[in-house]
């Protein structure tokens, strides 16, 4: 680990040189910090894995410890989102880009990353499929009720009425973007995918 | 004739016609058949020559002029008669003409045939005072003497007309008052009895003594209805109808508020005090509606003061409510009865609401018209509900104690509103109602996911109407998100917070909310550091804290201090990072809770406490409106406390608060008078609000008079600043009176007190004085008089007194027959009217021409005024003492009102330590000491002794006044021997080495008597040694 760090010292300053200017919200510094740390994840894990990059466990295990996630799904969906190149592994840069964004990012940049997370068919729709799967936990089954799911149904007609602006029955991004404009509430109106105002404002620590 | 014409005598606004009422008809009728028929009756003093002719515009011509003794000339004409200079006693030259004795006018009349009318319409037009023209300005000498007396005749004839009319002018008239007393008593299912109290009917309809007449009563009745307890005594009065406690008491009228509204008629306020009646009068649908009186629908115009801007949202709903409300009412409802629906019992309500159902049916039933032809109807209860509404929003602001219920009275009156309110609840359920109350159920179990999807859902009804907002609660929703604002999800709280932020404009909404114990979360939930959740829980607090009990509770839970550290942001400077400004939302919706908050007079301290004023003051540099008007709203609230006051002028707020008054926001502007206003008691804002170049924009202000909440801000503003001489000259300059003067008519009466108030301390400065008159504010003002308002009769009386001692102003008021309405004033319940009348009635009497005469014309005056020396308020006791002084002046008028007691009452008064009762008291027994034995009598009352005392006094008022009545008193050995027993002797030589020469003289001519007694006594006592000598004093 000594041996490795001190050896990569170098190379992470040159390669946070770089990422820095690629990336919006981080500086120099906290580029290097996240290098840093995104090494330290990596050498956690067994040697073969670590030259692709960080795996779905482990980036998991971020966002559960650190943001306190806890929906599996949604720890899914934004790995996925995380992971550009969908290679199942996030890279270093996929790492800085994907938390510029995460931590920082702008309603906009926000807005993209909540819809790629929610569009969990890539399809650049969200579906009441999709809707469905994202909201199945959220509502307190009635047992006494016929169909139990049916809350839950209604929850989803709800929410793509509310979204559906150009009324084809799924939502857009157009759709989306223009729903959370409105009403910034709805921008993680599917599932908790980004961390939470509280740690937001606290969460410079994670870049010191 | 004189005292007729120029008192009784009913002249035009504009003071220079006639009026064509009926008054002036028989008043003139009876002056033209006693000069028609003068020459028959007193031939010898027909011929008597005036001192000055009447000369007037005649419609007569020289063809007229028939009879043998006028020689015609072409178009003129001449009387053969001359008087001793040569002169014709008659001449005509088109249109004027001149006559110089009754037996011409005697004649003239009778040629004029069917214009005589015309005739002594035009010559008393111009001739307003015949008297001095016919007797000239000195009194008339003997030979004119049975001219003098048969005229004197006729005056007393005119003016028992004068006075029968009182009754034509009024709203209600006797007449009126008769016929639906007739229709009361046939309805006797509905009234137990209706009786008046005397029986006995005047010449011109009314049944009340004549006393009573003279302030427009017309009777009074007892009525017994079914169902209010015991018997309603009730006075009807050309300006209404009112219920009295005491039907036999000398003039007390009711002084409850509850009690003392004044109806349009007696089925009015029947309907207000009896539901029974009410019901039953609806129901009959019968014509009293049809009563003369009852045409007359009363305007109301009300200023709410309270609540402005920040509710705007809510005036707005309602008004939008309406034609849903209406629609849903329509069908059916109208013969169903209006039971609650089932659908709306089952949902679990509490018993609370059981209540209000029960409330809101009785209301509705009350309300409701069943019948058809509800037109006339629509407009009684318009009218019958309005004016209490109308009252309720005149009470004046009450001095709030220490206790918790005592915050100041600008606080509305939710609680009442309640069964109103819910009668408007529509039985057949909107489908919101449905949906809404889905919701709700998802709500109670739904993640913060879903949690959020349904707020935001929830958020897309029309949370401004009131159907969706009670259904909210109704369907326990209010529960559900005061809950969520427990979790520490922030987006369930901002989204719960949304909702109650546009819901809690319902009143209902912030009762239920603040009983759930909503007021404590959001107060909590300031603390957070996510600025968006504070700026809302501070919105929502400002929302809610609309009534008393929820501003106690922000206060109790920590609320105000939290909200007074919302307001910690930069001060606006020329450009604001996002940061920043985000800062400044958060001071704005933290001030526009402290405004909501600061209605409470703790709360108004605890914001004091917390630190509020400086920052509050650093505030008020900035430059947004939306930012300066909670800001200055909350500034103005605080301002009706002194250490609010003292730091608005020390933290150097004024300059801010006139820099915003030229702002283009009304409301703004309104708030920054209204801080003026309660601010401007104290010299040196007043000071400030000058030197800042405040009075210009105040002056400008005036001409937005169509914004009445302003206005009355305004002129509160410019009546408080014209206390000040320097403020006055400055008004002056910016002819602010004339403006003034022009909104001395046909504003609500919070404008008129502050207008009327402001006129009176112009009045300050004589040459105002001429101002008020030439730009017509006499008339006006005289007419106030006739007013019931007490703020604004204290400031009405203020100022006519002011205007009274201007000699060219007396004859305008007396001839307006202020005098008297001043006097009438005197029996107003409210003793700062008593004594405000009373200090008025002072210079009136002064400057009044036959002064004497006029104050013995008021019948019961001078007992009146007497009586009121039982006052217990020392204020009245010392204007009454100083009216007192000026009325005796008139010897005949001093024999009355000793004849009515007045020195053993004066007498019974000077034990007091009061300067200033003092001061008067002394001048009203120096006055009254003129006559009879009174002077005997003050010492026998014990009089003497206190007023020795009264030297020790440290005010030289005080001192003169006692020695002039010490010196009156020394006339009579017997004081003299008291005033010595009390060492006045070496008091008064102190006073003679004054400066002021009324004050030496008074005391060195009383130290004179009391030695010329001690020499007499001296010489009595060595009388047998000295009478040789034959010198006797």
């Amino acid at each position: 680990m000594q041996k490795m760090s001190a050896m990569n010292r170098k190379l992470i300053q040159n390669l946070a040189e770089t990422l820095c200017k690629q990336v919006k919200h981080f500086d120099k510094r906290e580029t290097e910090c996240l290098i840093r740390l995104f090494s330290g994840l990596l050498g956690e894990q067994a040697e073969r894995r670590a030259a692709h990059g960080l795996d779905r466990v482990r980036f998991r295990n971020i966002l559960h410890n650190t943001f306190g996630m806890t929906d599996d799904m949604m720890m899914d969906s934004v790995f996925r989102a995380f992971d550009k190149d969908n290679d199942t592994y996030i890279s270093v840069k996929e790492w800085v880009e994907g938390l510029s964004v995460f931590l920082r990012g702008a309603l906009d940049e926000k807005i993209k990353f909540c819809f790629d997370v929610y569009n969990l068919h890539g399809d650049g729709y969200i579906s009441r499929e999709e809707m469905l799967q994202m909201l199945k936990d959220s509502l307190i089954r009635q047992p006494t009720e016929e169909d139990p799911d049916e809350g839950i149904k209604d929850i989803v007609e709800i929410a793509l009425k509310k979204m559906d602006h150009d009324h084809d029955g799924k939502v857009s991004y157009s759709d989306f973007e223009k729903t959370v404009k409105d009403e910034n509430l709805l921008l993680e109106a599917f599932g908790n995918c980004l961390p939470d105002a509280k740690v937001e404002i606290t969460s410079n620590y994670f870049c010191m | 004739m004189g005292l007729t014409i120029s008192r009784a005598v009913q002249w035009s606004s504009d003071g220079d016609q006639l009026e064509n009422s009926p008054l002036n008809n028989d008043i003139l009728t009876e002056i033209l058949l006693f000069t028609e028929g003068f020459e028959d009756r007193h031939p010898q003093e027909a011929s008597i020559p005036f001192c000055e002719p009447l000369q007037w515009n005649t419609s007569l011509e020289a063809a007229d002029f028939t009879s043998d003794i006028y020689n015609t000339r072409g178009e003129s004409a001449v009387s053969l008669e001359c008087d001793d200079k040569g002169r014709p006693l008659l001449q005509l030259s088109p249109p004027a003409i001149t006559v110089h004795s009754f037996y011409h006018l005697s004649n003239l009349l009778k040629l004029s045939k069917d214009k005589k009318m015309k005739e002594v319409w035009a010559c008393l037009e111009v001739n307003r005072e015949p008297i001095k023209k016919i007797f000239g300005p000195i009194s008339p000498t003997i030979h004119k003497g049975k001219l003098f007396s048969i005229l004197h005749q006729l005056d007393e004839k005119l003016l028992s007309i004068a006075v029968r009319p009182i009754t034509r002018e009024g709203r209600l008239s006797p007449a009126a008052v008769n016929t639906e007393v007739d229709l009361l008593k046939r309805e006797n299912r509905v009234l137990k009895s209706v009786h008046y109290t005397s029986d006995y009917v005047f010449s011109n309809g009314c049944r009340s003594p004549p006393w009573r007449q003279m302030e427009g009563e017309i009777c009074s009745l007892i009525i017994e209805t079914c169902d209010t307890e015991p018997t309603l005594f009730i006075t009807c009065n050309t300006s209404g109808v009112f219920l009295n406690e005491r039907i036999n008491g000398e003039g007390v009228e009711n002084s409850s508020m509850t009690k003392s509204e004044v109806y349009k008629d007696i089925v009015t306020l029947l309907k207000n005090q009896s539901p029974h009646f009410a019901a039953a009068a609806d129901e009959q649908d019968f014509a009293i509606q049809d009563v003369p009186s009852a045409k007359k629908i009363l305007h109301v115009e009300t200023v709410d003061v309270e609540e402005t801007g920040q509710t705007l949202k809510s005036y707005d709903h309602e008004e939008k409510n309406v034609p849903e409300k209406l629609a849903w009412n329509k069908p059916g409802s109208r013969n169903k009865k209006l039971e609650p629906s089932l659908k709306w019992k089952n949902l679990g309500l509490t018993s609370f609401y059981d209540e209000e159902e029960e409330k809101a049916r009785r209301s509705r039933e009350s309300k409701k018209s069943p019948g058809p032809a509800s037109e006339n109807k629509k407009k009684a209860n318009f009218s019958g509900s309005s004016l209490p509404g109308c009252q309720s929003s005149q009470k004046t602001k009450s001095p709030g104690g220490a206790d918790d219920f005592s915050e100041s009275s600008s606080e509305d009156e939710e609680d009442e509103e309640k069964p109103e309110r819910r009668a408007e609840i529509p039985t057949d359920l909107p489908s919101e109602y449905w949906q809404i109350q889905k919701l709700v159920k998802y709500l109670k179990g739904a993640n913060q996911t879903a949690t959020v999807i349904v707020l935001c859902t929830l958020r897309d009804f029309n949370l401004v109407q009131e159907t969706c907002q009670l259904a909210i609660r109704d369907v326990g929703g209010l529960e559900v998100l005061i809950n969520l604002l427990d979790t520490d999800d922030i987006r369930c709280n901002i989204g719960s917070l949304k909702i109650l932020r546009e819901i809690s404009c319902n009143s209902l909404i912030r009762q239920t909310i603040a009983d759930l114990g909503g007021l404590q979360t959001m107060v909590s939930i300031l603390d957070t550091p996510v600025k968006e959740l504070k700026c809302l829980a501070a919105e929502t607090i400002a929302n809610v804290a609309k009534f008393r009990r929820a501003r106690r509770t922000v206060r109790q839970y920590g609320g105000i201090k939290r909200l007074v550290e919302l307001l910690d942001c930069l001060p606006d400077s020329v450009s604001l990072s996002a940061e920043q400004e985000r800062d400044a939302d958060v001071a704005r919706c933290g001030a526009l809770a402290l405004w909501s908050c600061s209605k409470s007079t703790r709360n108004k301290e605890s914001i004091r406490q917390a630190g509020g004023i400086p920052l509050l003051a650093r505030l008020l540099k900035s430059s947004q409106k939306n930012m300066l008007i909670p800001v200055v709203g909350t500034l103005q609230e605080c301002a009706s406390e002194k250490s609010y006051r003292i730091a608005i002028q020390t933290e150097g707020m004024i300059e801010d608060l006139v820099k915003n008054l030229s702002c283009d926001n009304q409301e703004l502007q309104m708030h920054c008078a209204s801080a003026i206003f309660k601010c401007a008691e104290d010299k040196h804002t007043r000071d400030l609000v000058r030197q800042y170049d405040g009075l210009k924009p105040l002056v400008m202000l005036l001409n937005k008079a169509e914004n009445k909440q302003l206005l009355a801000a305004t002129t509160g503003a410019i009546w408080k600043c014209s206390i000040s001489l320097e403020n006055v000259a400055k008004f002056q300059e910016y002819r602010a009176l004339e403006i003034l003067v022009g909104l001395l008519k046909d504003q609500p009466e919070e404008v008129l007190v502050n207008v009327v108030g402001a006129l009176g301390e112009c009045a300050q400065i004589s040459e105002n004085l001429a101002t008020i008159r030439k730009s017509g504010g006499i008339q006006p003002l005289v007419k106030l008089l006739s007013g019931t308002n007490q703020a604004l009769l204290v400031n009405v009386t203020k100022a006519v007194g002011a205007c009274a001692t201007d000699p060219e102003n007396m004859p305008i008021i007396d001839r307006l027959d202020g005098v008297r309405l001043l006097w009438s004033l005197l029996k107003n319940p409210s003793p700062d009217v008593q004594a405000s009348a009373a200090w008025a009635i002072c210079p009136c009497i002064e400057n009044a021409k036959d002064a004497g005469e006029m104050v013995r014309s008021f019948v019961g005056g001078l007992e009146l005024i007497v009586n009121l020396l039982k006052s217990q308020n020392k204020d009245v006791l010392a204007s009454v003492c100083a009216a007192i002084a000026k009325i005796a002046k008139d010897v005949e008028n001093l024999a009355v009102i000793s004849d009515h007691g007045v020195v053993p009452m004066l007498a019974n008064l000077t034990n007091t330590v009061d300067d200033k009762l003092r001061r008067y008291l002394a001048e009203a027994i120096a006055c009254c000491c003129m006559w009879g034995s009174n002077c005997v009598s003050f010492g026998e009352a014990g009089a003497v002794a206190p007023l020795v005392h009264y030297l020790h006094s440290k005010d030289p008022l005080v001192h003169q006044a006692t020695a002039r009545a010490l010196f009156e008193l020394s006339k009579d050995p017997n004081n003299c021997i008291t005033m010595h027993e009390n060492g006045v002797v070496k008091l008064l030589l102190i006073m003679i080495g004054s400066t002021d020469a009324i004050l030496q003289e008074a005391a060195a001519s009383c130290v004179a008597n009391i030695r010329c007694l001690a020499l007499a006594n001296d010489k009595a006592k060595n009388g047998i040694l000295t009478r040789r000598s034959g010198s006797v004093e």
